[in-house]
């Protein structure tokens, strides 16, 4: 379980991004959502530790991880799939897989991720993380990375966004997977209704501060509800019911 | 028969375990310590200066030969001389290297320059590796020379290779191409240390339809310096690309200097060269796998240079 307690984030130049959040994560799948620039990707490097919160107390299974680093979060169980993936020249899809399990992956391992995220295995396993991938592309080995690990909490930041023809149906059968497998909680940044309708609880963040939170019976009929009354947040959502082209 | 010290540096240079199968001619500090020719290839010792001639009978395919090169005496200067010809049609590949053990006060150092000769249609791949190491003050210099002559339809591939322990080095390839004929050179280098490295490259285009590319990747560590030039001079149709893509770390310092020239309206020609630091996102992803910064810069780097 993941406690949040009063976390608070001002930048260099006090500028408030993240004020007094408080907020856990037992349930199988939380999904983070709010307008953009509201706070949600600052909360999730937060959580990895990319950032360090100028308050409050962030635990992990009941351990203070407030001041522990990046590296040390990921080895006790946490996995962060960027919202915009990262490239590295001369590093190949079955480096970045072997590094994420811990091991070396063999080709049947690496080739079941990979094919979890629709990607065949053949095609890309000893590609390199370059420009000569697509972001689509480049966002599915993201998530096949946070597979491999299978670690007790994994964060995604939208990772909706950029797979166009690769269905949600698809993404969500990952989730619910993982869920199987790892029996960890699974938080989820998203402005997608679908993604929203298998949250066990989602949570609005905007204006650096949590607006509301609660299962998604309480919460999603009043954010799909408010779409009409040309709320930032929802005519994101409802943009984006359709799918992202990105 | 070669000392521990020596076979360690046969395995690094030529990843030799033993004496290698095929063709091979192995020069231990300056003298000849083995020698094995085919049918099809010979090699021999000349007589006006130091060095060896390697021929390959037209139309030899898949042989290797393997020619490294150890120096593990201090204070010993070797230079030789090794001029190769590939037959017509041949397709071959020919693994060369050289490995300096120095532990003494004395500068070891050792100049290879080698002319190859490739006949019509003929094939090579070329595989050169450099490496240095030792306790000692004295420093561990090469100067590796490559002259390449294609003739027409001929294809060469070269792959060069100097990761450790190499103080002091000034790599030196030229090369010409007749009609259709098409050079690859791949050149990955590490420098640390207060160590300095130059290359610079020299290809003539000058027959229709051939090609060159030159692609250097590089690593500067701690107060090394390296330096990469490159000239390719189109001379007719033909097609010429060089790219140096090189990690700054520490407090290195590399200059990228990629220069063309067209003397046809029909050369296309183009350069990429590109400096930077390990960019900060692509440590933190590593760490977020679990990785220390550390771990996550040598992952970086060996990923590049592989």
């Amino acid at each position: 379980m993941l406690e949040l307690r009063n976390v608070g984030y001002e930048t260099d130049d006090n500028k408030e991004i993240l004020h007094d959040v408080s907020l856990t994560v037992q349930e199988r799948f939380v999904a983070i959502t709010g307008p953009n620039g509201g706070g949600k990707s600052t909360l999730a490097k937060v959580i990895a530790g990319i950032y360090q919160p100028t308050s409050g107390q962030i635990l992990l299974d009941g351990v203070d991880i407030t001041h522990l680093s990046i590296t040390e979060r990921a080895n006790l169980g946490l996995s962060y799939a960027f919202q915009q993936p990262v490239r590295f020249k001369g590093l190949r899809v079955k480096d970045l897989l072997s590094l994420a399990a811990g091991k070396n992956t063999s080709v049947t391992e690496a080739c079941n991720y990979l094919s979890e995220v629709g990607l065949c295995a053949r095609d890309y396993i000893d590609r390199e993380l370059n420009d000569s991938l697509s972001g689509g592309e480049l966002k599915r080995i993201e998530i096949a990375m946070v597979l491999a690990r299978g670690t007790k909490l994994s964060i995604f930041d939208e990772p909706e966004a950029g797979i166009d023809l690769w269905s949600f149906q698809n993404l969500i059968r990952v989730f619910e997977k993982m869920y199987e497998q790892t029996r960890g909680s699974i938080l989820i940044i998203s402005h997608q209704e679908r993604i929203l309708n298998i949250a066990d609880r989602i949570v609005v963040i905007k204006d650096g501060r949590i607006q509301k939170a609660g299962s998604r019976a309480e919460i999603l009929p009043a954010l799909l509800g408010s779409a009409d009354a040309s709320s930032p947040a929802c005519s994101v959502l409802t943009d984006k019911v359709e799918g992202v082209r990105s | 028969m070669l000392d521990v010290i020596e076979k360690n540096l046969l395995k690094e240079v030529a990843e030799l375990d033993s004496l290698p199968v095929g063709a091979y001619n192995i020069r231990a500090n300056g003298e000849l310590a083995g020698r094995n020719t085919t049918a099809n290839i010979d090699i021999v010792t000349k007589t006006d200066k130091p060095g060896i001639d390697i021929y390959i009978r037209p139309f030899t395919k898949n042989e290797s030969v393997h020619i490294p090169v150890i120096l593990s005496q201090t204070g010993l200067k070797d230079l030789v001389y090794n001029d190769f010809h590939i037959g017509e049609g041949a397709d071959v590949t020919i693994i060369a290297g050289c490995g300096i053990h120095n532990c003494g006060g004395g500068n070891a150092q050792h100049d290879g320059i080698h002319t190859f000769y490739l006949a019509k249609n003929a094939r090579l791949r070329y595989v050169e590796k450099h490496y240095g190491e030792g306790d000692g003050r004295g420093k561990q210099i090469m100067n590796p020379t490559t002259i390449v002559h294609l003739a027409e339809g001929a294809q060469m591939e070269m792959e060069t290779t100097q990761i450790a322990g190499v103080d002091d080095t000034i790599r030196k390839t030229s090369g010409d191409l007749a009609a259709g004929a098409s050079l690859v050179i791949r050149e990955k280098i590490m420098t640390t240390g207060d160590q300095h490295a130059v290359t610079d490259f020299d290809v003539d285009l000058n027959g229709e339809g051939c090609s060159a590319n030159v692609v250097s990747r590089s690593v500067a560590k701690d107060v090394s310096r390296q330096e990469f030039v490159s000239h390719i001079n189109g001379n007719c149709a033909c097609a010429g690309h060089s790219e140096c893509d090189a990690i700054i770390m520490d407090n290195a310092s590399v200059i990228a200097s990629p220069a063309l020239t067209a003397n046809s309206v029909d050369a296309s020609l183009i350069h990429e060269a590109a400096i930077g630091k390990i960019a900060g996102e692509q440590l933190i992803k590593l760490m977020t796998l679990g990785l220390t910064e550390k771990e996550a810069e040598d992952q970086i780097v060996n990923g590049f240079l592989k």
